[in-house]
């Protein structure tokens, strides 16, 4: 089969519920691809329709519109049993009644894979999750982490076109959450299938995936690699979900090239990428690390604001600062914490904001 | 000092009322070994193993016993399968009619024996149906049914229903789905519901009483010879069946302990 045949297809898809009489719209509308071996995330808010775009993938619901494509074949009817792919629950879903060995060889025992190869594949399998030896365990007398990589092993050992994880980490806490998100990535690479992974965790999508697709209310926002969704959220949701951002909004003055000048207030003159005309209002975002302050007046051609520092932070490394503009709009900056930091700006002091037009971006 | 006096008082206690609660079950043993000589077996004139040597030597006894086995077995078969199946039912879905069911499984385990005994009479008798071994399975699987669907169903509701969710994920079909995950997570509500059943069915007097026509059962024979004294076979076969139960009770609690520390 050619090479660019798609691992996952959604094409159109939406779901509706039925609840209290009333038909509700999970998914309102979704299309995207997902190619063979990549590390897919579906990154939302709790509620935006995550976990029912994936249940429609893994055939456990059925789209109300649209159509679901595993490597090119049409799969929309097709039930979760026959369909070339396996889910990691968040629960995890391990049957407690069965050793470890027994969950992880459920799904080859169910395709009649003989016992020599059942064997050796679960045996290597937990090699990889590194759980060799625990095989007569039970779930139960495992913990959190162990049953997490007994979940995945359960999953990878069938060798499907693609795994389907829904917020795999979430019952985990901090330290173990970011051990395992080494190890997941390590695993992806090391069997080299498809991963979908859903998450609410914005970091986490951002240090794990080759993609993201960030969802809202049942639809797509942006979809586009971690860097290009950090540096250059396609909207106002998006600039507001990821990391922290600022959100400006202004009156076009005159377009100069390709840039447009905004003006805040009288001593501000902010430079941004875009195209509008003059006397309109654009939203514009840029982020905090991309800000430098001063207590001097910065060098021509960059976007330069004024205001007075209302809070300062000391967070270990870096600084954060809170500057609040004439009209009230609140800044935040960070400034790395360097030694010879050439700002000596204090709580109450006025202070020039400066940042390179190409940091920061109109919004839709 | 008071933790101290407050320790001992609770063991005493506990141990009176184990006490309390044995004693009947010592003296059901203890007089299946009485050698007594007059027609009732109420004081104890010596230790004898003959009423376990002539354990069958009362045909109608015999019978009884007999018949409240098949009894048991059949209604307690019948009421754990079908009982099994609506505890899943009401555990798991919304449906129409599911306020009226719970609302009758509740009525099934309140109703008063007496009531129930005699509106199935009724019933019975209105129906024209013949009493007999089938009326008794009948009723028995009737009033057990209600046990079964409440221990059941507390552990469906208790289910992950990712579990099953899971199993079909990795290739199992709906039968597989169940005879390899929901039935084994659900196991220990049947089976406590199957023993509820054997043990409400092999000792009821009041619901059998009305509807048994001429068919005698274990309880209802016993009854019948209080008046001319009950003869000593009745404890051994009480002891022995006792026994049974204590057996059980251990193989459960060696196979859950088993299972936790494997
Ligand atoms: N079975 C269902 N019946 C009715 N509404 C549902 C059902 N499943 C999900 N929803 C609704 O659909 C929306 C999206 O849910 P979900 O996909 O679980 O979101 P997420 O995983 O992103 O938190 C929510 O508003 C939720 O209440
Ligand atoms: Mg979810």
């Amino acid at each position: 089969m050619p090479e660019d045949v798609p691992a996952i297809e959604l094409d159109g898809v939406v779901k509706e519920y039925l609840a209290h009489g009333e038909t509700v719209q999970a998914v309102k509308g979704v299309s995207l691809t997902i190619g063979e071996g990549e590390f897919f995330s579906l990154l939302g808010p709790s509620g935006c329709g995550k976990t029912t775009t994936m249940r429609m993938i893994a055939g456990f619901e059925e789209p109300t519109k649209g159509l679901v494509k595993l490597l090119g074949q049409d799969v929309t009817n097709v039930p979760p049993n026959k369909r070339d792919i396996n889910m990691v629950f968040q629960s995890y879903a391990l049957f407690p009644h069965m050793n470890v060995w027994e969950n992880v060889a459920f799904g080859l025992r169910r395709k009649k894979v003989a016992d020599a190869e059942i064997k050796q594949r679960v045996g290597d399998i937990l090699e990889i999750v590194d759980l060799t030896g625990r095989e007569k365990r039970r779930p139960r007398e495992m913990s959190g982490g162990q049953q997490q990589r007994v979940a995945l092993a359960r999953a990878l050992v069938n060798r499907p076109r693609a795994l389907l994880l829904d917020e795999p980490l979430g019952a985990l806490d901090l330290k173990l959450r970011q051990q395992m998100q080494t190890e997941l990535k390590r695993i992806q690479r090391e069997v080299g299938i498809t991963f979908v992974y859903v998450t609410h965790d914005q970091s986490e999508a951002l240090t794990m995936s080759d993609r993201i697709a960030v969802m809202n209310d049942g639809l797509v926002e942006q979809l586009a690699d971690p860097r290009e969704i950090y540096e250059r959220p396609a909207s106002k949701f998006v600039a507001g979900f990821i990391g922290t951002s600022n959100l400006l909004s202004g009156t076009v003055d005159a377009a100069e090239g390709d840039l447009l000048v905004v003006r805040l207030g009288e001593h501000d003159r902010i430079l941004v990428p875009g195209k509008a005309a003059a006397g309109d209002t654009v939203d514009l975002t840029v982020r905090p690390e991309k800000i430098t302050i001063s207590t001097e007046q910065p060098e021509s051609g960059l976007s330069v604001v004024r205001g007075d520092v209302a809070e300062i932070t000391y967070l270990g490394t870096y600084n954060s600062y809170a500057v609040a503009l004439a009209d009230g709009t609140e800044i935040t900056v960070f400034q790395q914490n360097a030694i010879d930091s050439s700002t000596t700006a204090e709580r109450g002091d006025t202070v020039w904001l400066s940042w390179r037009p190409q940091h920061s971006y109109t919004l839709s | 000092m008071r933790g101290k006096l407050g320790d001992r008082a609770l063991y005493v206690y506990t141990w009176l009322i184990i006490l309390w609660l044995a004693s009947p079950i010592a003296v059901m043993i203890l007089f299946g070994f009485n050698d007594k000589q007059s027609k009732s077996n109420t004081s104890w004139q010596g230790f004898t193993f003959k009423w376990y040597q002539q354990l069958f030597a009362i045909d109608g006894l015999t019978d009884a016993l007999v018949n409240s086995l098949i009894i048991a077995v059949v209604s307690t078969v019948l009421a754990t399968v079908l009982g099994t199946l609506l505890g899943l039912a009401v555990g798991r879905y919304r449906f129409r009619g599911k306020g009226v069911t719970d609302f009758l499984i509740f009525a099934a385990i309140s109703t008063p024996e007496l009531v129930m005994g005699a509106s199935l009479l009724s019933l019975f008798v209105s129906a024209n149906a013949p009493r007999g071994h089938i009326t008794i399975i009948i009723a028995h699987t009737l009033f057990s049914l209600a046990f079964v669907v409440v221990t059941v169903r507390a552990r469906v509701v208790g289910l992950d229903p990712s579990l099953e969710e899971a199993a079909r994920d990795l290739g199992a079909g709906t039968f597989t789905t169940f005879r390899l995950v929901t039935l084994p997570s659900i196991m220990p509500g049947v089976a406590a519901g199957a023993m509820l059943a054997f043990a409400l069915s092999i000792d009821d007097y009041v619901v059998t009483s009305f509807v048994n026509g001429s068919e005698q059962t274990f309880p209802l024979w016993i009854v019948g010879a209080v008046k001319v004294g009950i003869p000593p076979q009745v404890n051994v076969m009480g002891t022995l069946i006792f026994g049974i139960g204590v057996l059980l009770a251990i193989a459960n609690a060696v196979s859950a302990r088993r299972k936790t520390t494997h």
